[in-house]
C-alpha cells in the first residue's frame, strides 16, 4: 500500500511542524505502536493520552530516539529525524522522574546540554541562569537534586530541557511525581512558561485532565493506534466511540437501535430506558442497527416531577448522592437496573428541594446533548 | 543538629547493635591486642617463646615493655623496603583489577537478567575451589615448561621459554587473578542499580555514549569503585600465599616476611610488631577515607536542613 498519498492530508497544513507517518513498533512479537500518523503544528502542545501499555510512552520514546522505528518516518521541521542518535536531534525531553543528574548541582545540571555543544563558558552561564529565572530556580543553583522539593526537581528538569532551545519539547508524565493539590496550578505554570518560550511540545499523560488542561489538541491511544484526535472540546463533546467518551470525562451509555433515522434526528430504542432516546444529529448508521448513545452527567437533570416530552427521560431512585462542594453528583438506578450518573449544579439544588437518598426521581436530558457512538 | 550519643540509643536499638560489636570485639580486636602485647614484649625460649609484660614478683607489678621488634623495624632497611614493595604490589594489583574490572561489571550489569545470572555465578564459580589449588594451577601455567610457554613455543612466538615463574611478574598475575572478582562484585552491586535514564538524560541533551560514560555513570560507580580497591588492596597488601607459591626468592612481600619471623625464626615479638605496623599502615588511609566521607554526608546534611 502506498501510505505516502494517505499521509497527504497533513501536508497541506502550512504550520506543521513534526510529521509521524505510519510509524510501527514491534517488540518481538507485541506490537506496541502499530501504523500511527500524525501531525502536529508549530508552537502547540500535543498531548498523546492514553492508559498505560497504550504505547504512547514508546512513540515518545521514538520522538526522542531511545527507541528505533520497526517501520514508518519520523519528520521534524522537514527534516528526517527517524534514524537520527538522541545525542544528534534538536528535541530534548523532560523525564517523568525528571532524571536529574544526583552527583551534579542544579546549575551544572542544566549547564550540561550546553556544555555537550561546546558553548563558550560565559555563554553556558548567561544561558543557565536565563532558564533557571524563566522557572524561578536561580537561588538554587548551587544545591543538588535531592536538596529541592518534587516541584522544584520538576522546574529544574524544565530548565535543563529548554536551555538547548529545542525545536520539539517532550513531556513524560510531566505531573505525575507531583502531589495532587500542586498539580493543577503547576499544570498551568508549565503552559504560561511553554508559550513564553514559544516552544513545540508533545506530552504524554493517562491523566485526561492534565491532557484537556495543558493541550492545545490531543490524540487518544489505545492498543498502539490513535482513536481520535483534536482539540479537548472536539473530543470531549464529539467523541467518536465508546472508549473515548469513555475515556475523556465520565458519561452515561445507552445502548439501543434505531428506530428512525430521519436526516435531523434520529430515534433509538434501548432496554434501559422505558421512553425512546431522541438525538437531533443524523447518522450514518443503517435502521435497526445497535449503537451506543452518550450522555455526560452534567447534561443529565435529576427531577421530581415527571418531564412532558416523550423521549429523552427514564425514572428511577437515587441510589447514592456524593456533594462535591460546587455540584452534587447523583447516581440514580432506573427501573432497568441501569445505573445513570448526574452531576448537579449546586445553584440548582439550592433552589429546589433536593432530592435525596433513596427519592423517587426522573433524570433528563435534552436532545442535542446526546450523541450517537457507532461503536 | 542534635548530635547522636551512646546515651540516646534505647535498648532495643543497643540489642540490634549488640551482636556485630560483640563480633568484632571478640574476634577482631581482641586477637589484635594479643597481637599487640606480644609486639611488646622480649625474646625468650620456652612456651610461650616471649616474655611476659606484667609480671607479679614480692608484690610488686613490674610492667616491661621491649621496643627491640620496633626498633629493628625500623633500623633495619629490608623492613621499610618491604612494605613499601607490599603496598606497591598491592597497588599495581588494585589497579589491574580496576581496568579489567570495570569493564567486566559493567557489561555483566548491562547484560539481560539471564546472562547477568550466568556471567555471576562464572566470577563466583573459581571460590568453589580452594585458593591454594588455584595457585597451584598457576605455577603449571606458568612454569617454564608449563602450559603457556609450550604453547607459546608450539605456536613459535618464542624460542626459549619466558622467564615468568618466581618473579614479581608471576605474583601479579596470581594477585590479579584472586582478587579480580573482590573488586568486580561491588561494583557489579553498585552498576546494576544506575539509573538508566540518567544515560538517556545525557544522550538527550547531546551527550555521544563515550562522554555520557564519563560524565554519569563512571562519578556514580565510584562507591562501587572504591569498595572493590579496599577489598583487592587490604588483602593483597598481607598476602602470603600467591607470593609464596609463584614469587622469586627477592619477590619482597609482607606477608611472607611475618611467616619467616614467626616459622622460621620463632620470634614471635619481631613478628607481632611487623604486623601491627602494616594493621596501622592499612588503618591509617581506611580511617581517612572513613573520616572523609561521614564529613560530606554531614555537610550535605547541614545544607538540606539550612
Amino acid at each position: 500500500m502506498d501510505n505516502r498519498s494517505a499521509a497527504s492530508p497533513w501536508s497541506g497544513d502550512a504550520d506543521e511542524f513534526v510529521r509521524i507517518e505510519d510509524i510501527v513498533k514491534i517488540y518481538g512479537d507485541t506490537v506496541a505502536v502499530q501504523s500511527v500518523s500524525l501531525s502536529v503544528r508549530r508552537h502547540e502542545i500535543f498531548a498523546l493520552l492514553g492508559s498505560s501499555g497504550c504505547g504512547k510512552s514508546t512513540l515518545l520514546r521514538m520522538l526522542a530516539g531511545f527507541e528505533e522505528a520497526t517501520s514508518g518516518r519520523i519528520y521534524l521541521d522537514n527534516e528526517d529525524i527517524t534514524s537520527l542518535p538522541p545525542y544528534r536531534r534538536p528535541v530534548n525531553m523532560m523525564f517523568q522522574s525528571y532524571a536529574l543528574f544526583p552527583h551534579m548541582t542544579v546549575e551544572a545540571n542544566v549547564a550540561f546540554g550546553l556544555r555537550q555543544e561546546g558553548v563558550p563558558r560565559n555563554e553556558i552561564h548567561e544561558r543557565v541562569f536565563e532558564a533557571l529565572d524563566l522557572v524561578q530556580m536561580a537561588g538554587y543553583a548551587r544545591r543538588k537534586p535531592h536538596q529541592l522539593s518534587g516541584g522544584q526537581q520538576q522546574r529544574v528538569a524544565l530548565a535543563r530541557s529548554l536551555v538547548k532551545r529545542p525545536k520539539l519539547l517532550l513531556l513524560d508524565e510531566p505531573m505525575s511525581a507531583l502531589d495532587k493539590q500542586i498539580r493543577q496550578r503547576t499544570q498551568i505554570e508549565l503552559v504560561k512558561i511553554l508559550e513564553q518560550v514559544g516552544v513545540t511540545c508533545i506530552m504524554v499523560t493517562h491523566d485526561q485532565e492534565e491532557a484537556m488542561t495543558m493541550a492545545d489538541r490531543l490524540a487518544v491511544m489505545t492498543e498502539g493506534q490513535i482513536i481520535q484526535c483534536g482539540t479537548p472540546q472536539e473530543v470531549y463533546t464529539f467523541p467518536n466511540s465508546r472508549f473515548v467518551a469513555g475515556f475523556i470525562g465520565s458519561t452515561n451509555l445507552f445502548t439501543g437501535t434505531i428506530v428512525v433515522d430521519e436526516a435531523d434526528h434520529v430515534l433509538i430504542e434501548s432496554a434501559d430506558l422505558t421512553r425512546p432516546l431522541y438525538v437531533n444529529h443524523g447518522i450514518s448508521e443503517p435502521l435497526g442497527m445497535e449503537v451506543h448513545v452518550s450522555v455526560r452527567p452534567e447534561h443529565i437533570r435529576v427531577l421530581r416531577e415527571q418531564p412532558e416530552s416523550e423521549s429523552n427521560w427514564g425514572h428511577g431512585m437515587v441510589s447514592h448522592v456524593a456533594w462535591m462542594g460546587s455540584y452534587a453528583r447523583y447516581q440514580v438506578r432506573l427501573d432497568a437496573g441501569m445505573v445513570v450518573e448526574a452531576a448537579v449544579p449546586g445553584q440548582v439544588l439550592a433552589q429546589a428541594e433536593a432530592p435525596g437518598l433513596d427519592d423517587e426521581v426522573y433524570v433528563a436530558w435534552s436532545s442535542d446533548s446526546a450523541t450517537v457512538l457507532p461503536s | 543538629m542534635k548530635k547522636i550519643s551512646w546515651h540516646d540509643l534505647p535498648l532495643r536499638r543497643w540489642l540490634t547493635l549488640a551482636p556485630p560489636f560483640a563480633w568484632l570485639a571478640l574476634f577482631l580486636l581482641l586477637p589484635f591486642l594479643l597481637v599487640l602485647k606480644i609486639s611488646f614484649a622480649d625474646l625468650k625460649f620456652g612456651v610461650p617463646p616471649y616474655t611476659p609484660l606484667a609480671e607479679l614478683k614480692d608484690e610488686m607489678l613490674t610492667l616491661t615493655l621491649s621496643l627491640r621488634g620496633y626498633a629493628l623495624l625500623f633500623s633495619d632497611s629490608l623492613y621499610i623496603s618491604t612494605y613499601l614493595s607490599s603496598v606497591k604490589m598491592a597497588a599495581v594489583t588494585t589497579l589491574c583489577c580496576a581496568l579489567i574490572g570495570y569493564p567486566m561489571a559493567y557489561y555483566i550489569a548491562r547484560s539481560s537478567p539471564s546472562v547477568r545470572n550466568l556471567l555471576l555465578l562464572g566470577v563466583i564459580l573459581p571460590f568453589w575451589t580452594s585458593l591454594l589449588l588455584r595457585v597451584y594451577a598457576w605455577v603449571g601455567i606458568l612454569r617454564n615448561d608449563g602450559l603457556l610457554n609450550n604453547f607459546l613455543m608450539w605456536l613459535g612466538v618464542i624460542d626459549a621459554p619466558l622467564e615468568i615463574y618466581r618473579t614479581d611478574l608471576a605474583v601479579y598475575i596470581g594477585l590479579i587473578y584472586a582478587y579480580l572478582p573482590f573488586f568486580i562484585l561491588p561494583l557489579y552491586a553498585n552498576l546494576v542499580k544506575l539509573d538508566v535514564r540518567l544515560l538517556e538524560a545525557a544522550y538527550d541533551l547531546g551527550a555521544r555514549p563515550w562522554k555520557a560514560f564519563l560524565t554519569i555513570t563512571l562519578p556514580l560507580s565510584m562507591p562501587g569503585v572504591i569498595a572493590g580497591a579496599m577489598l583487592v588492596f587490604i588483602p593483597s597488601v598481607g598476602e602470603y600465599v600467591i607470593p609464596e607459591m609463584l614469587g622469586g626468592a627477592d619477590t619482597l612481600m609482607m606477608g611472607r616476611v611475618m611467616w619467616t619471623e614467626f616459622f622460621n625464626n620463632a620470634d614471635w615479638p619481631m613478628a607481632a610488631a611487623v604486623t601491627c605496623v602494616m594493621v596501622l599502615l592499612l588503618l591509617v588511609p581506611l580511617v581517612v577515607f572513613q573520616y572523609n566521607q561521614v564529613k560530606q554526608l554531614e555537610v550535605q546534611k547541614r545544607r538540606r536542613n539550612g
